[in-house]
């Protein structure tokens, strides 16, 4: 198999950027930073997702360009999913 | 191949190679695995029918004198459930599409085998507790489950049928994921996408959408039996929650599920129109395309169920755009099947009967969706029968037609056997006949005011012609229905043996014998010929019979 | 797309066990297992996504409630989840990886941990679900009471059908993912076995390949649920 093997330091060092991730996480949402408190939040918790995918789940290694498509369409739709339902939520008091 | 000298009875075929329950209750072969759904699938095509017979019999006449309004909600309801979930959505893919996909593929079965399996057994378990749901008294919600009618104020099985829509939906999450694996990884040399023939090419579409939508039907459904179990509020006005929430949350998979029960059979009429008209398909790159347009763009416009339902004006704007875009690509589709016909060597067998009908049904079907999705015009008549009329085009006409096609066309194959062809033409006429004669009116009735859902118009007896017409259409297209199921069986004991390739098609599938051996293929097909490569194959369409 | 040799119905000599009968080559069987996980990863994105939509609608109607229903939860035992989750994360990639290298004793270690440490997740969890139990924050109960105020508006009682709609969709969302982690600790046991058996090496790892990639997902819709349900507005 012509896998990629990533080293045991790459595995370590992603652990600890994530444990690091979570600990900003909730220092983030101690302090006041208006509006920004949710956005900073998924900041976060995205960076913390995008590191497990490429890394853990080994998608950075991957000569699969499918794999990337299928992670890209389960997002898009996702996103879909959220953003035609809340058009409606948030223009319902719209006159 | 040299295999048409023995008799079927005498070579081994998938069908005789092992006898005994065990050996089809525990089999992995994908052709056995198509021939126990399609069992379930003729059964709850039955009973859904059954159903809407009790519907057609009670709006005879104006009164409501037949059944009480509640036990008419049911029948509505378990109709729409059944026909929905337990035939629209499974027909195809799980009998015609697993029977065939591998062969056409040049693979010896699906990428999961005993995936394919479990998910018959969750079709079946799906099954048994709808079955369960009707015998113990019904469910009256309406096919669509609304809330808090479901979760609060019903005293019927609510939970068990969104159970039973639960199982079902993961084995067609299961049977999705098994085709896109399938298709991507199991194609045999030479087999490049764009030789694919398009009957997998609509279900690799189809299972894009049950992948991507069935999910979030499952968790909404878990959310509605939550609700009615523990009393939450999450969908229930007085307790905070938003009605609509459940209806956008159900609608984003139920209006691509739409797509679901029609991309395969758009699949099959490509595969028809071809063959009978003697020609390669039109605009092949288009084709493929347009399937996968129509999976996507029918993600983006589930509210369109919801004009009148309380939603934002400007969301209503939004979606009514994005359904015109929806109608773009099934025009284009209609578009190059009529080309494909034009100046081609057409014959008419039973199964270009079926597909000249879902060209013609589904077009009307098609405009008449347009109609709806003017906000203007569909706030006259939403939930009225025009909307019913829409949809039984669609499905009706449009994927029950292609289901009965695709049988007759394949049946040789499946069963080994020829169906009789005049019958096939009677029963086709029938069918087209009744179908129309039992949903036309509805769209007058419709479009002068009769609402749907309801047991009673004795307010309206004007309709009561319209009615009848519509009832007396049901009676002649039962018959047409019927017909099938008793020379079907007919002919597996009397029908003539047919010959590895009767239609003098192009596809893989035809150039291995009828029906099959377990493993499809003796040694694995090397492909070098484009789809359809009808000016390559002999004229003449061996006339069956 | 396999670029497999023509292969006869009776088989080519299969040395390798694990080669089931449809497939050609041992490298078409492992593709196809990995897109098989990944579009069922999916599904489950879509799966969890409905919840995350229900979430966001009504974080967006009734934020003040369900601040107040966030501030309720231990952050402290949330945190600690977080951390459990994100080494048992750990814990499976290097079993992974053992496999890979060939250490067999090694993949067997790794599983262990990371069963062990999901069954911590649970049994947190349990705990907490427990405390919510114990302050009547029960949703759709006739006891739930949530006492107080929207945080930062000490004017501002806490609705109290708003307030269970947080915890509905705090139950359901932590549910379902408990749920998903408990079959994921079974999937483990499986594969433990299996790992003990000797049947994975650098040739053949595939389910624990996949088994990794699924316990990943839950880490992820973990990672998200965190900050959504546990840090709504917390700070002074």
């Amino acid at each position: 198999m012509s896998e990629h093997i990533s080293s045991v330091k790459l595995y370590v060092s992603i652990w600890i950027a994530l444990l690091i991730g979570t600990g900003l996480t909730v220092f983030a949402a101690t302090i006041d930073l208006g509006p920004f408190n949710p956005i900073v939040a998924l900041a976060i918790a995205t960076t913390k997702a995008v590191l497990v995918v490429l890394f853990f789940m080994h998608v950075k290694y991957t000569h699969e360009k499918l794999t990337k498509l299928v992670i890209a369409a389960a997002i898009f739709f996702f996103l879909i999913l959220i953003a035609l339902s809340m058009a409606d939520y948030t223009t319902r008091l719209w006159t | 191949m040299a295999t048409a000298v023995l008799e079927s009875s005498e070579r081994e075929t998938y069908l005789n190679r092992e006898y005994g329950i065990k050996s089809w209750l525990l089999t992995v072969d994908h052709k056995r695995i198509a021939l126990l759904y399609l069992i379930g699938i003729t059964l709850f095509f039955f009973i859904g029918g059954f159903f809407a017979l009790l519907i057609r019999l009670e709006l005879l006449t104006p009164a409501g004198d037949l059944v009480q309004a509640d036990t008419y909600n049911k029948l509505f309801t378990m109709h729409g459930q059944v026909m929905v979930f337990f035939f629209l959505i499974p027909a195809v893919p799980a009998v015609l599409g697993n029977f065939l996909i591998p062969i056409m593929i040049g693979a010896r079965d699906l990428a999961f085998p005993r995936i394919n399996l479990l998910s018959w057994y969750l079709y079946m378990g799906g099954g048994v507790l709808m079955l369960y749901t009707i015998l113990n008294g019904g469910v009256d919600t309406g096919w669509t489950f609304y809330t808090p009618l479901s979760t609060e104020f019903l005293k019927t099985n609510v939970v068990t049928a969104a159970l039973a829509v639960f199982v079902a939906g993961f084995s067609s999450i299961l049977t999705g994921l098994n085709f896109i694996v399938t298709t991507h990884r199991m194609r045999a040399p030479g087999m490049t996408w764009n030789r694919l023939p398009l009957f997998v090419w609509a279900h690799y579409a189809t299972s894009l959408i049950q992948i991507l939508g069935t999910p979030v039907l499952a968790i909404t459904l878990v959310l509605v039996a939550l609700e009615r179990v523990f009393h939450l509020g999450i969908f229930n006005p007085s307790l905070g929650g938003d009605p609509l929430l459940f209806q956008h949350l159900f609608w984003f998979y139920s209006h691509p599920a739409v797509y679901i029960m029609i991309l395969p059979g758009m699949g099959i009429v490509s595969e028809i129109v071809c063959c009978f008209a003697r020609k390669r398909i039109f605009g092949y790159k288009a084709m493929a395309m347009a399937l996968l347009g129509i999976a996507v763009v029918g993600f983006l416009v589930w509210a369109h169920h919801m004009f009148v339902a309380g939603i934002s004006l400007y969301a209503a704007m939004i979606f009514s755009l994005l359904s015109y875009f929806v109608a773009v690509p099934s025009a284009i589709k209609v578009f190059n099947w009529t080309a494909t016909m034009y100046k081609g060597s057409i014959t008419y067998q039973t199964p270009m009967l079926y597909a000249f009908g879902f060209v013609g049904l589904f077009t009307i079907g098609g405009l008449t969706g347009l109609f709806l999705a003017a906000l203007g015009i569909d706030v006259h008549v939403t939930d009225t029968y025009f909307v019913v009329a829409h949809f039984h085009y669609i499905m009706v006409g449009g994927m029950v037609m292609a289901y009965l096609g695709g049988m007759h066309f394949w049946w040789p194959k499946i069963s080994g056997r020829m169906y009789p062809e005049g019958w096939g033409r009677l029963a086709a006429l029938l069918v087209f006949v009744g179908f129309n004669l039992t949903f036309f009116p509805q769209f007058v009735l419709g479009y002068m005011g009769m609402p749907r859902r309801y047991w009673d118009y004795s307010h309206m007896p004007e309709f009561q012609i319209l009615n009848v017409l519509s009832t007396a259409g049901a009676t002649v297209l039962a018959v047409g229905y019927l017909l099938p199921m008793i020379y079907f069986l007919w002919s597996m004991r009397y029908g003539k043996p047919a010959p590895a390739n009767p239609w003098n098609a192009a596809g893989l599938e035809w150039t291995i014998p009828s029906p099959p051996t377990t493993f499809n293929f003796d040694e694995q097909p090397v492909v070098t010929w484009e789809a359809y490569n009808y000016d390559e194959i002999k004229e003449e369409v061996p006339v069956a019979n | 797309m396999p670029t497999s040799p023509a292969a006869t119905v009776q088989g080519e000599a299969h040395e390798n066990p694990a080669l089931l009968h449809h497939f050609a080559t041992a490298e078409q069987q492992k593709d196809a297992a990995s897109l098989g996980m990944w579009i069922f990863l999916v599904t489950e994105v879509m799966f969890f996504g409905g919840m995350f939509c229900a979430y966001l609608v009504y974080r967006y109607w009734y934020f003040g409630d369900f601040a107040a229903g966030s501030s309720s939860i231990s952050l402290t035992l949330g945190t600690i989840n977080t951390a459990v989750l994100i080494c048992s994360s750990l814990t499976v990639a290097m079993a992974v990886r053992c496999a890979q290298v060939g250490k067999q004793k090694a993949i067997v270690v790794c599983l262990i941990l990371t069963i062990i440490l999901g069954l911590a997740f649970l049994g947190i969890k349990g705990v907490e679900y427990y405390q919510k139990f114990a302050e009547n924050h029960i949703p759709g109960q006739a006891s739930f009471h949530l006492d107080g105020h929207v945080p930062r508006h000490p004017d501002i009682p806490v609705n109290q059908r708003h307030a269970q709609i947080y915890f509905s969709l705090y139950f359901a969302m932590t549910g379902m993912h408990a749920l998903h982690m408990i079959i994921g600790v079974g999937l483990f046991m499986y594969l433990m076995y299996k790992a003990w058996k000797g049947v994975y090496g650098p040739d053949y790892y595939t389910p624990l390949e996949n088994g990794g990639l699924y316990w990943h997902f839950v880490d992820i819709v973990w990672i998200y649920l965190f900050p959504l349900l546990y840090l709504i507005d917390r700070h002074p």
